[in-house]
């Protein structure tokens, strides 16, 4: 087993070498990690069972099918994103070639997390080989079994000179950060962001952080309860609520909890029949110390439970459970819930709910279910996340153009498709002059007078809207 | 509560009233931002000239001719820069809005550095207030009479509440640092970098580092050498070398060494007279701690040109160094000053190796008439920036990203990259309640075939060039069609 060290030296060696910045090696290594996930669908499903009780369409539409539409997506463009793009100039650079280069950064480290332990990972591993890059993951090692499959499933495939995997906990994880990277990448929880950041501030190294939070549900308005009672059942119990972007409590009217209630118990009877227990397609907290917590939070709410509540600490098991009346000093709003419990707190007003979420720290994503689109707009406008769903939940993650990411303490930074291939690559800015127009040059040359300064003005600020602007400096 | 905390607070209490958030109000204090800027530059050549002994000419030449530029850019485009990208879309929210929605983060801090404080101080500014954020500015005390002139006039023009000056030095700053902020901006060197970095993982604070480094010139046999060496001149004793991208180090062939130290010397007798010190163009050194630290980097050096200097004035003439070694104490750090050393290399393939033996620079800079090796040193090195045949001309192309890389930095800005640098880009999909039989193939229970559907609906891409509109709806219509005839009944 190489120590870390001999890993990193390795790794470096091979960016210096130049082998990852053919286009033809990266299309290889990204064909060879869709070939690794249709080989193993059947042990990768198994393993992320073993995990988390993954029911296999989850595991199926979250897990393989986002990380293999991301690798189609990048395959295909991937040519198009290595171009330099070319920039407007002005009159005193028009003879010029401006342009900007998309370059690897060098190593990178990706850091998984145990809820989508093969997403999480091999989505930013995929940005990372199409920018060019040598990447060193490292997956949770709470979801034990996906972290011991990557581990030998990557090196089967993958360039074992590029691309390593590093497995671990806490202690490991420091030991690992000590050392320089060019990018870190890392998904989980504020508190670890925090000494990640930390760790790589000691070597000026850029970081992406996609953290959690508390991902509120506004539902407002005219609505057809039906019909989002349905999505909000889904989106929040899917991955038994183990989701970062999962709707984590709803603000509502009274009014509108009443209707919402039976409509939700409808959609759960119809998802999971009348004992979700027994129904295959119910996940299953992660660990013991994850149940606890949950269960926990359960007993020192002050909410009334009115949907679920059963558990069973022998599998792992808790019931998707919905309370009411939870106010805002409740033990259950004092985290990220990351669980099937879906906390109600009622409000009177449009404004009261808006000010709710902007009294808190900026989710990673925000949802308004309403049939009037000025509700929408409204919350849409007032407020900051990472991303914003309307009359959904989830669903806006899987949209290779739109940047997923955090803002405030749900992190920096953002990928999936172009945007993962970006966050790994340094944009830099190139100018390509020639020997003439030397004449123009002496305008900007001691001595200095005001008269060249005055052709130098004109011939350098913009004239016209869209014309980049210049100056001498 | 500190001056620095109570500064902090109004101006998130101000941001938080939303006033910023309206592209008027934007556009407007970038209008009165212009106004200062033309109708103060008295007052900010004074300033110049007090902390760098700037030439009149050199006041809107080098700092405020870029800052105009910049405002005229963001007043013009704002509108564009601000509105909703859309995207491309998946089979299943062809119906929906999917677009990426531009936002203010709330609070920047701006640190700027002395040597082109409003270039650097004002520059993220512009970002900053054209993203619709509040922001801090905190200006160099080095250059101390430009600071007092941020501080007594920037109030009068912008809103004193959302863009606050705070002056003050290393206290005053650790102070600042311990408030959250949703973005600090700062330009200098590394090691307070690394000390701002780690103050903004407190708060998880995101961070864009201007930084420096050993920016390398390298110099090929084949090359316009009178025009190489005027631009080089040019750019390295502009501002007394105390440029973050100024051309650090020549490299070139042994065998030219001698004709570049000639006509380096011609050209800053051109520029700057016989006696560069009784030259108005030619500026001093900020300050003493500088001066001795740059007369300390001459040690063990040649000197071939140069070397005059006045402890008293600050004052140090356009030098060049010859055969300088790796190993010399002017190759060991960033010299910021009018020292020039010219090491030798027997080709570009030795001086390729050389800045990749380094930290990456902020620049790089290849004079040669030779395309192929332009193209060759840009694709195997790595750097902020590159100029091929010149200096320092790339900060000027507001569409080109400003910004480092490794240790010279992270992040970028000028034009729009500055507005999209100190905004956050938030994914937005829009939906209806509609349509809901289309979803029901992904509810659970989930059965084998619901799976392939699913599978083909969710993920797959659209890209509507490709496809006629027309086509794409009339296959979305058999497709619901068929799926509610075996759904419907579920």
């Amino acid at each position: 087993m190489e120590g870390q060290k001999q890993v990193l030296e390795k790794l470096r060696g091979a960016f210096r070498s130049g082998v990852t910045l053919p286009v033809h090696f990266r299309l290889t290594q990204l064909e060879a990690m869709m070939s690794l996930l249709e080989d193993n669908e059947t042990q990768i499903l198994e393993a992320m069972h073993e995990d988390l009780a993954k029911p296999k369409f989850e595991a199926v539409l979250s897990e393989i099918d986002m990380v293999v539409n991301d690798l189609c997506y990048t395959i295909s463009n991937l040519q198009t994103w290595m171009q330099p793009t070319y920039v407007g100039t002005n009159l005193a650079t028009k003879l010029d070639d401006c342009f900007v280069r998309r370059e690897p950064l060098g190593i990178v480290l990706i850091i998984g997390a145990w809820n989508y332990p093969l997403q999480l990972i091999l989505s930013p591993l995929i940005g990372a080989i199409a920018a060019g890059n040598c990447a060193i993951l490292k997956p949770s090692e709470i979801s034990r079994a996906t972290e011991k499959l990557l581990a030998e499933l990557i090196p089967k495939y993958l360039s074992q000179e590029c691309y390593a995997v590093i497995c671990g906990g806490a202690e490991e994880t420091k030991k690992l950060l000590e050392n320089r990277f060019d990018h870190i990448f890392y998904t989980g929880s504020q508190s670890v962001a925090r000494c990640i950041l930390q760790a790589a501030a000691v070597h000026l190294t850029p970081v992406t952080l996609e953290l959690g939070g508390k991902c509120p549900c506004l539902i407002y308005g005219r609505i057809d309860m039906k019909s989002a009672a349905k999505r909000l059942v889904w989106a929040k119990f899917f991955n038994a609520g183990q989701s970062c972007v999962a709707p984590d409590y709803v603000l509502c009217t009274a009014e509108t909890r009443d209707m919402l209630l039976p409509f939700m118990k409808e959609a759960l009877e119809s998802f999971y029949g009348s004992d979700p227990q027994q129904s295959q397609d119910m996940g299953r907290i992660v660990t013991d110390r994850h149940w606890d917590r949950l269960i926990d939070l359960l007993k020192k709410s002050e909410g009334k439970i009115v949907i679920g509540g059963e558990s069973d600490k022998k599998t792992r098991y808790i019931a998707p459970t919905v309370l009411v009346d939870v106010k805002e000093s409740d033990v259950l709003m004092q985290e990220e819930i990351f669980g099937p419990i879906l906390p109600i707190l009622t409000i009177k007003s449009l404004d009261e709910g808006i000010n709710f979420m902007n009294e808190r720290e900026k989710p990673l994503a925000l949802y308004a279910f309403s049939d009037e689109s000025q509700v929408v707009t409204t919350v849409l406008e007032r407020t900051s996340s990472g991303g914003f769903c309307s009359n959904d939940g989830i669903v806006h993650m899987t949209l290779s153009g739109l940047p997923f990411g955090g803002v405030g303490a749900s992190g920096m930074g953002n990928y999936h498709g172009r945007w993962s291939f970006e966050t790994f690559s340094h944009k830099r800015g190139c100018m390509l002059r020639g020997w003439g127009l030397e004449r123009v040059n002496v305008l900007r040359y001691p001595p200095y007078t005001e008269s060249n300064l005055s052709w130098l003005r004109w011939a350098t600020t913009s004239k016209k809207k869209g014309w980049a602007g210049c100056s001498i400096m | 509560m500190s001056r620095e905390q109570k500064a902090v607070e109004r101006a998130r209490k101000a941001f938080l009233t939303g006033r910023s958030q309206s592209l008027e109000y934007r556009i407007n204090q970038l209008k009165n931002l212009l106004r200062f800027v033309r109708e103060r530059q008295k007052e900010i050549a004074e300033g110049l000239k007090k902390d760098l002994r700037r030439s009149e000419c050199g006041t809107p030449l080098y700092e405020t001719l870029g800052l105009e530029s910049e405002i005229n850019l963001a007043v013009r485009n704002l509108k564009e820069w601000a509105a909703p990208r859309p995207v491309s879309k998946s089979m299943m929210t062809i119906s929906d809005q999917v677009y990426i929605q531009p936002e203010p983060l709330g609070l920047v801090l701006v640190i700027g550095a002395w040597n082109y404080p409003w270039a650097v101080t004002i520059g993220p500014l512009i970002g900053a207030i054209a993203a619709g954020n509040a922001a801090v500015i905190k200006p160099s005390e080095v250059s101390s009479h430009t600071s007092k002139v941020m501080e007594d006039f920037l109030p009068l023009y912008l809103d004193k509440e959302l863009y606050p000056v705070v002056t003050g030095g290393v206290t005053e700053t650790q102070e600042l640092l311990k408030q959250r902020f949703d973005h600090i901006f700062y330009t200098g060197n590394g090691t307070v970098a690394k000390i701002i970095m780690e103050a903004a993982a407190k708060h998880l604070t995101p961070t864009t580092l201007e930084l420096g480094g050993k920016s390398p010139c390298y110099i090929d046999k084949n090359c316009e050498l009178d025009v190489a060496c005027r631009r080089i001149a040019w750019g390295k004793y502009l501002n007394c070398g105390q440029t973050c991208i100024a051309p650090d180090y020549i490299l070139c062939d042994p065998s030219m060494q001698d004709r570049v130290i000639q006509e380096i010397k011609k050209n800053i007798k051109d520029f700057y007279t016989e006696d560069p010190k009784k030259c108005l163009d030619y500026g001093r050194i900020i300050n003493e701690r500088h001066f001795k630290r740059l007369m300390g980097l001459l040690e063990g050096s040649t000197i071939a040109v140069g070397g005059e200097n006045d402890e008293s004035e600050c004052y140090i003439g356009p030098t060049i160094l010859k055969d300088v070694k790796p190993d010399a104490k002017v190759m060991q750090e960033e010299i910021f000053g009018p020292l020039l050393p010219i090491l030798t290399v027997s080709s570009a393939d030795e001086a390729i190796k050389f800045i990749n033996e380094r930290e990456k620079p902020l620049a790089l800079y290849i004079f040669s008439s030779e395309d192929k090796l332009i193209k060759r040193m840009i694709a195997e090195t790595s750097s902020g920036g590159v100029v091929a045949n010149d200096c320092l001309m790339h900060f000027s192309v507001s569409s080109l990203p400003f910004g480092g890389v490794g240790n010279s930095g992270m992040g970028c800005y000028h034009g729009k990259h500055g507005f999209d640098n100190l905004s956050h880009l938030r994914g937005c999909l829009i939906k209806k309640l509609k349509m809901e039989n289309v979803n029901k193939m992904r509810y659970p229970p989930h059965t084998a075939d619901k799976i392939g559907w699913a599978r083909f609906f969710m993920l797959k891409h659209i890209d509507f060039g490709s496809l006629g509109r027309m086509a794409m709806l009339a296959l979305m219509v058999i497709f619901v069609a068929v799926i509610v005839q075996r759904y419907y009944t579920d």
